[in-house]
Formats: C-alpha cells, sequence, structure tokens
C-alpha cells in the first residue's frame, strides 16, 4: 500500500500541470523554420489549410476567407456513396446537432463525384440530410482534379477506383481546421472512439479561439 | 462410457446454435450497418430505418428478393419517403439471407415469425427478374 500515497501524488503533479497552462491541440502537417535575416530567433512557419474556390448547395463561392472568424470541420463524400459515407455523414450530423448555434464552427462535405452531384443533387442530399436551411454545413463541389488534390492536403485518401463500391476510393477522415487555417485534428469517423476524441477536442478549439479573439 | 461421450457432446450443441444465430448478426455487421446503422435506425432521410420499420412487416415476403437485387426509387417507410440506392447483395445465399432476416425481423425491437430456409428459397424463386 506504499504506492497509494505515490499515485496520489503524481495525480495532484499531473492535474496541477493541466491547471497551469491551457490545453492546446496540435498543429499537424508540415512545419517550416525560417530564419530570420536580423539572425534573431528562427520563424517557424506552420504549414495551413490549401487555397479554395468551390460553390456550396446554395450556389454561393466559398473560399478561405468564407470561413474568417471560423473553425472548420471537413470530409469528403458523394450522394450515391454505397459504402461508408452514410457512417461518416451521420457521425458529422451528430457533431452538426451538437453545435448548430455554433456561430464559430462550420462544416464543409466535398463531394468527390461531382459529375453527378450537381447543385440540385447537394440541395437534395442536404435537404434528406435535414440540414437544408443551414447555413453553417456546405455541400460543396469544384472540379475532380481539385478536389482530390484538397482531399490529399486535407490528409483524406481520395480518388477513382473501379473496384472500390460505387466506384472512388475514399477513407472516411474528417480534418478540424482551425479560424487561422491551421489543420488541428484529424479524426477517422469510422471509429467510435475517434468521434468521441473530437467531440471531447472541439470545445478546446473554441477555447483558444476565444482567447485570440475575446 | 459411451453414455458419457453423449453428455460431453451434448455440451457443444448450444454453442453450435448460437453460433448459427450469430450468421445473421456477423452479416449484419458486415453488409448492412454501415448505411442502416448499428442499431437499424438508418440515417435521416437519406436511409430508411429497419428498427420499427412497417415495410418489414407490410413486405415480408418481398424482403429477401429486396436484399437480393437492392432497392432504388421513391419508398416510403413509416410514412417517410426515401429516394436512394441501395446496392444489391447477389452473393449472399438462401441459407445466409434466412440468418439474416431472423435477425433483423428479431432485433432492433422488432419481432417476426422465424424464417425457414425454404421458404426463403420459394420467396427467391418468385424475385422479379
Ligand atoms: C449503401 C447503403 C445500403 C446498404 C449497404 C444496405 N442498404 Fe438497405 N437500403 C438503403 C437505402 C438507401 C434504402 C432505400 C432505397 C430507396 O430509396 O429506394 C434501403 C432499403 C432497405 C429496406 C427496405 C426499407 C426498410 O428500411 O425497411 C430493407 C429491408 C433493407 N434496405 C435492408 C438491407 C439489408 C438487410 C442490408 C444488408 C444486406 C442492406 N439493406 C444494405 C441503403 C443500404
Amino acid at each position: 500500500m506504499r504506492l497509494l500515497p505515490l499515485l496520489l501524488l503524481a495525480a495532484s503533479l499531473l492535474t496541477a500541470c493541466a491547471d497551469d497552462k491551457p490545453q492546446r491541440l496540435p498543429i499537424l502537417g508540415e512545419r517550416e523554420v525560417v530564419p530570420r535575416p536580423d539572425g534573431g530567433p528562427a520563424d517557424t512557419i506552420f504549414a495551413t489549410a490549401p487555397a479554395f474556390r468551390l460553390t456550396n448547395q446554395h450556389g454561393q463561392i466559398l473560399t478561405n476567407k468564407s470561413f474568417a472568424g471560423q473553425a472548420y470541420i471537413t470530409d469528403f463524400f458523394f450522394a450515391t456513396c454505397p459504402g461508408i459515407c452514410p457512417k461518416m455523414q451521420g457521425e458529422l450530423l451528430k457533431v452538426y446537432q451538437k453545435y448548430k448555434q455554433e456561430p464559430r464552427l462550420a462544416f464543409l462535405s466535398h463531394t468527390i463525384d461531382p459529375d453527378h452531384d450537381s447543385l440540385a443533387v447537394l440541395r437534395e442530399y442536404s435537404r434528406r440530410l435535414g440540414v437544408a436551411d443551414a447555413q453553417q454545413w456546405h455541400f460543396a463541389t469544384t472540379s475532380k482534379d481539385t478536389v482530390f488534390a484538397l482531399a490529399k492536403a486535407y490528409f483524406t485518401a481520395a480518388m477513382p477506383d473501379q473496384e472500390a463500391p460505387g466506384g472512388f476510393a475514399h477513407n472516411g477522415t474528417f480534418a478540424l481546421v482551425d479560424d487561422q487555417g491551421h489543420i488541428r485534428g484529424l479524426y477517422d469517423s469510422l471509429n467510435k472512439t475517434e468521434v468521441e476524441r473530437l467531440l471531447k477536442e472541439l470545445p478546446i478549439l473554441l477555447a483558444e479561439m476565444k482567447e485570440r479573439k475575446p | 462410457m459411451p453414455l458419457r461421450r453423449f453428455f460431453f457432446l451434448l455440451l457443444f450443441l448450444p454453442a453450435c446454435f448460437t453460433n448459427k444465430q450469430n450468421q445473421g448478426e456477423k452479416l449484419y455487421a458486415e453488409h448492412c450497418a454501415s448505411c442502416h446503422g448499428d442499431q437499424g435506425q438508418g440515417l435521416a432521410q437519406l436511409i430508411p430505418p429497419l428498427a420499427g420499420a412497417d415495410y418489414l412487416k407490410e413486405h415480408r415476403d418481398y424482403l429477401p428478393c429486396l436484399i437480393r437485387q437492392g432497392q432504388t426509387g421513391p419508398i416510403t417507410v413509416n410514412g417517410i419517403q426515401y429516394n436512394q440506392v441501395m446496392p444489391g447483395h447477389a452473393e449472399l445465399s438462401p441459407a445466409k439471407l434466412t440468418n439474416l432476416l431472423n435477425y433483423i425481423e428479431n432485433h432492433f425491437g422488432n419481432h417476426a415469425t422465424p424464417r425457414t430456409i425454404a421458404e426463403v428459397d420459394e420467396q427467391l424463386r418468385a424475385c422479379p427478374q
């Protein structure tokens, strides 16, 4: 039983640490260390989400600027996807339902089948998902090449594949992007504990954003 | 001694039965849960539920065909209209379809008379070509 006091001490130390500093999510992706010309401490430049120009289900143009002051969760799907999409979008719907009153969080679902998923199809899909009037959840389209490049930039695998169900191979990654365009989390939507992690980490990011812009 | 062996064998029997019963559950997890959900709850107005679905009762004889051939076009389940694509599962044998349907029709709060393979076999023969 000598262990107990030790454990208690460790626990109290741990909580003390947690209290000290606000928790921060990591910044994912490449980072570049740029030496300063004046010889001062080098700057670290973190990778950001790629520049994009998309059209959402309402025909509105979306660019990175459209998400100013917002974090967003992004994923890649297609309306007729017979594989993982229903599960993936169902999980994102749960997150949406929890945060639909939160103006600092948006949702961005990219179709990887722009040939089929016209704006009308995307509108119908969003209606059936029950988020028809949502300005907060965008179902966006662009050219095929662009969307596959975007998927890669958000660390999601998506590519045409005749062998895969529905003609596209992709995985169900959610990427969480902060208000400065940094990717702060990647979550496998098909894994329950990963979606729980996302729900735990979202408030941490929102708190950080609040500190930035009280 | 042979009697002892008999009882010994008996011990394994229940395991055999539950295994067969589990086949339905496994098939569901493998082929259906990604769309219809772990609890058969469906997804909004995109994917109809299996839990408490009136469609199951009203189209009992047609269900083996529906699973084999898939389903497209407007379909109404519990008063809500759906209109998406469900791919067919042509690879499922009559025995597997029987276990799968018995699982669905007696889980998620559903109750129905268990099907026999012979019954399902017959229903499959009546599938629209
Ligand atoms: C790719 C997603 C998908 C998969 C996988 C899938 N379904 Fe479906 N299912 C649907 C959709 C969508 C409909 C409604 C089709 C329509 O709108 O015409 C449907 C309809 C049904 C219906 C009739 C309506 C209802 O809800 O009672 C049954 C029964 C059914 N599916 C059972 C199954 C079974 C059993 C499996 C596994 C072998 C399965 N489905 C696999 C998407 C799927």
